[in-house]
């Protein structure tokens, strides 16, 4: 056990994985490194944030390779890939460029288990990089889970922490299904405690970072941190949160997320992506439905604008949901008092 | 002046505490304590504890206030006897306060090193050592599903004049998982190997539950390394086992289904936080944990009894020998104490469960100090 950064998780992930199980390869654009730069160093990026950094030195070319800058034929490789007995983990860079390779992923991953009448399975993980926050600007900077939590046969994690990454990354490498890894590229240097041991963590199972009696707020990734953040600023106030982290928005604990709901009878959620057909109205329009006689006030999402999101620094501070955001919803909802007399 | 005055710190339960919060103070302003009297209650995000005034004296001062939450080594109160002036006392807080703000005092209470990795065989061990001196070292062994810091309260009050050793058994913890046949010979073996490789030819052994099998077993293949056993609430002793722990604990994945499964160890159940819940849904998370886990129950409890039969080991046992139990332990029963001989005191301690070195720690703690002196 020691403390390792978001980075670092991921990185001993992929490398204890490939260490197990030799079918399990990598490849993505400028993973390896170098390959046709100037110098024609090898193993120098490892990956544009460094995350591969290492693994190409470790395990050789025959399993962590780069690829040429087509998404569409990489990741349609992969796929094959993963059809044929190999297990890919395959890198989008950032999640922005999923438009060149939809297909790929949407009409092709997806659906081979359903229209080969499971004879087919498809073990791939694509890994990409989400968020806003980077000054990255809009066509580097998008949340897009929601886009693949909406297609039926994908897996969607979104993990929250550099314990929650490792685990949850060894899980998808060793899923059957084709599962979509999202790292806020915010979040590499977050450091905490994680085991040096391979450990699982199961997809569907939400973590409670908190448990509190007033109010229910799940976020999703990064925004469990402003959660919590709220949450511990919120409690020396008197008022108690659960924050739910549901860890993949494919499968959904929905079960745990209606359970919080009953017991404390408020919700507000956090998601980062654009607030039509996000998560946020996801889980809104589920705790509507299941447990619209447990609220005691309306359902409140702290969300961006629908806008693409701002290069420039203040506006993209000012588009993104923080702490402050999340406290001052959970104080709306907890301020609400019904007007109209119950019939 | 200041060889009068004893600061009371916040102090180190067990290697992960940073810091603590006090709950309550149980002894006014003013009043007079004796060295050994709980003079408030310590809450961490692991357990909530008493803590046992360092000295006799009076309570001089109380610094912390109740609800507050302090790093470990600060300041929470000053003993001193009344002879001693308020000028000098407010000059030695003073003192201490700018001292530990400087950083120079924070680790005097945290002198606790870190746990080390040690290869035994094909194994790899996590060991825990604290303390120095002459006196014969105490060995803590932990229980099934347990780990060194199941030992959090009662290593270090071990530790004043001697060397005293926690450790993972295999499968567990930060140890290797592979458990070999999963028996309590097998760990006792493993045992051996661990004091062969620290160096250490004789032990007073402490155990807990299944590692009470395991220290029984020590003691019949390697009597010469057995100093003295102290067994708290041990396997070996008798059949019975609650089953509905031991499967519990293995199928058990998330908070709602572990908790209720966690109550059956402590007779007070607000002992069970939800830090030690999560390290034990973390631990078994681990690659190979639940395997362990399940291999040693099928060894150790096949039909839901147990499978070793230890008494006429203890009572063949020529060192002293001592056993702990709490009288609502609702995994193994104390009755399982009775018809020992007199030789062998048993220590039976009211509304206490399965895990008294934690519930009663510092009972537990001075029944241990009494025996290896």
């Amino acid at each position: 056990m020691s403390k390792k950064s978001f980075r670092q998780a991921i990185n001993e992930a992929l490398r204890q994985e490939m260490q197990r199980d030799p079918r399990v390869i990598l490849m993505g654009e400028d993973i390896a490194g170098g390959q046709g730069g100037s110098a024609g160093i090898v193993d120098a990026w490892g990956g544009v944030l460094g995350v591969t950094k290492g693994l190409y030195t470790e395990f050789g070319p025959e399993r962590v390779f780069d690829t040429p800058i087509s998404e569409a034929s990489y990741i349609g490789a992969a796929v094959g890939a993963a059809a044929t007995g190999l297990r890919p983990v395959a890198e989008l860079m950032f999640v922005d460029f999923v438009g060149s390779c939809l297909d790929q992923i949407m009409n092709q991953a997806a659906k081979f288990r359903y229209m080969f009448g499971g004879k087919a399975r498809t073990p791939l993980v694509i890994r990409a990089m989400y968020g806003a926050g980077f000054n990255a600007a809009a066509q580097h900077s998008q949340a897009l889970y929601p886009l693949f939590t909406h297609i039926p046969g994908l897996k969607v994690v979104v993990p929250s922490s550099p314990y929650e990454a490792k685990g949850l990354l060894i899980e998808a490498i060793r899923d059957d299904d084709p599962v979509i890894f999202l790292e806020n590229k915010v979040m590499y240097d977050d450091e905490e405690e994680v085991p040096d041991e391979p450990y699982s963590i199961p997809f569907g199972e939400a973590n409670l970072t908190r448990e509190g009696d007033d109010v229910t707020i799940v976020a999703f990734g990064r925004m469990v941190n402003f959660a919590n953040e709220a949450a511990d600023r919120l409690e020396k106030d008197g008022i108690s949160c659960t924050v739910i982290d549901p860890r993949t928005t494919s499968p959904l604990d929905s079960a745990t997320i209606l359970e919080c709901v009953e017991d404390t009878g408020r919700l507000v959620i956090v998601d980062e992506s654009s607030p039509r057909c996000n998560m946020a109205t996801d889980v809104a329009a589920l705790v509507a439905e299941q447990a619209f006689d447990a609220l005691k006030a309306p359902i409140r999402q702290v969300v961006p604008p629908h806008t693409p999101v701002p290069f420039a620094t203040v506006l993209e501070k000012l588009y993104l949901p923080d702490a402050a955001r999340i406290e001052s919803a959970v104080r709306s909802v907890m301020a609400y008092k019904k007007t109209k007399q119950d019939a | 002046m200041t060889d009068l005055i004893t600061p009371i710190t916040m102090p180190k339960f067990g290697l992960a505490m940073t810091e603590g919060k006090i709950t309550s103070w149980n002894i006014p302003s003013g009043a007079h304590v004796e060295a050994g009297q709980e003079i408030a209650d310590i809450e961490t995000t692991k357990i909530t504890n008493g803590y046992e005034s360092p000295a006799s004296g009076t309570l001089r001062r109380r610094i912390a206030t109740e609800g507050e939450t302090l790093p470990v080594g600060a300041l929470l109160g000053v003993l001193a006897e009344p002879a001693v002036s308020d000028a000098d006392i407010d000059a030695f807080i003073a003192k201490f306060q700018a001292d530990f703000s400087s950083g120079s005092t924070a680790d005097t209470q945290a002198d606790h090193a870190e746990p080390i990795m040690v290869s035994v065989g094909d194994l790899t061990l996590r060991v825990q050592e604290a303390g120095q001196g002459d006196a014969t070292p105490v060995l803590f062994i932990h229980g099934f599903g347990g780990d060194l810091g199941n030992w959090m309260l009662n290593q270090n009050a071990l530790s004043t004049d001697r060397r005293t050793i926690t450790f993972d058994l295999p499968g567990h913890g930060g140890s290797s998982k592979n458990v070999g046949d999963g028996t309590p010979a097998g760990f006792a073996a493993t045992t051996a190997a661990l004091l062969d490789k620290l160096a250490i030819t004789s032990v007073h052994v402490v155990a807990h539950s299944l590692g009470g099998a395991i220290a029984l077993d020590l003691a019949r293949t390697c009597p010469q390394k057995v100093a003295s056993l102290s067994l708290i609430a041990p396997a070996g002793l008798g059949q019975g086992i609650n089953m509905d722990f031991i499967e519990g604990f293995i199928s058990a994945d998330r908070r709602k289904t572990l908790e209720p499964v966690l109550n059956y160890l402590v007779h007070d159940k607000t002992l069970i936080s939800r830090q030690m819940v999560e390290d034990i849904i973390r631990f078994k998370r681990l690659d190979g944990a639940i395997q362990g886990l399940q291999t040693i129950a099928k060894a150790c409890f096949p039909h839901g009894r147990q499978a070793e039969d230890l008494r006429p080991v203890l009572v063949s046992f020529s060192g002293p020998a001592q056993i702990i139990w709490g009288e609502a332990d609702e995994v193994l029963s104390p009755d399982d104490a009775k018809n020992l001989p007199d030789t062998i005191p048993v220590t039976l301690l009211p509304l206490t469960g399965h895990m008294p070195q934690l519930e009663k720690a510092a009972d537990v703690n001075a029944a241990l100090i009494k025996f290896v002196k």
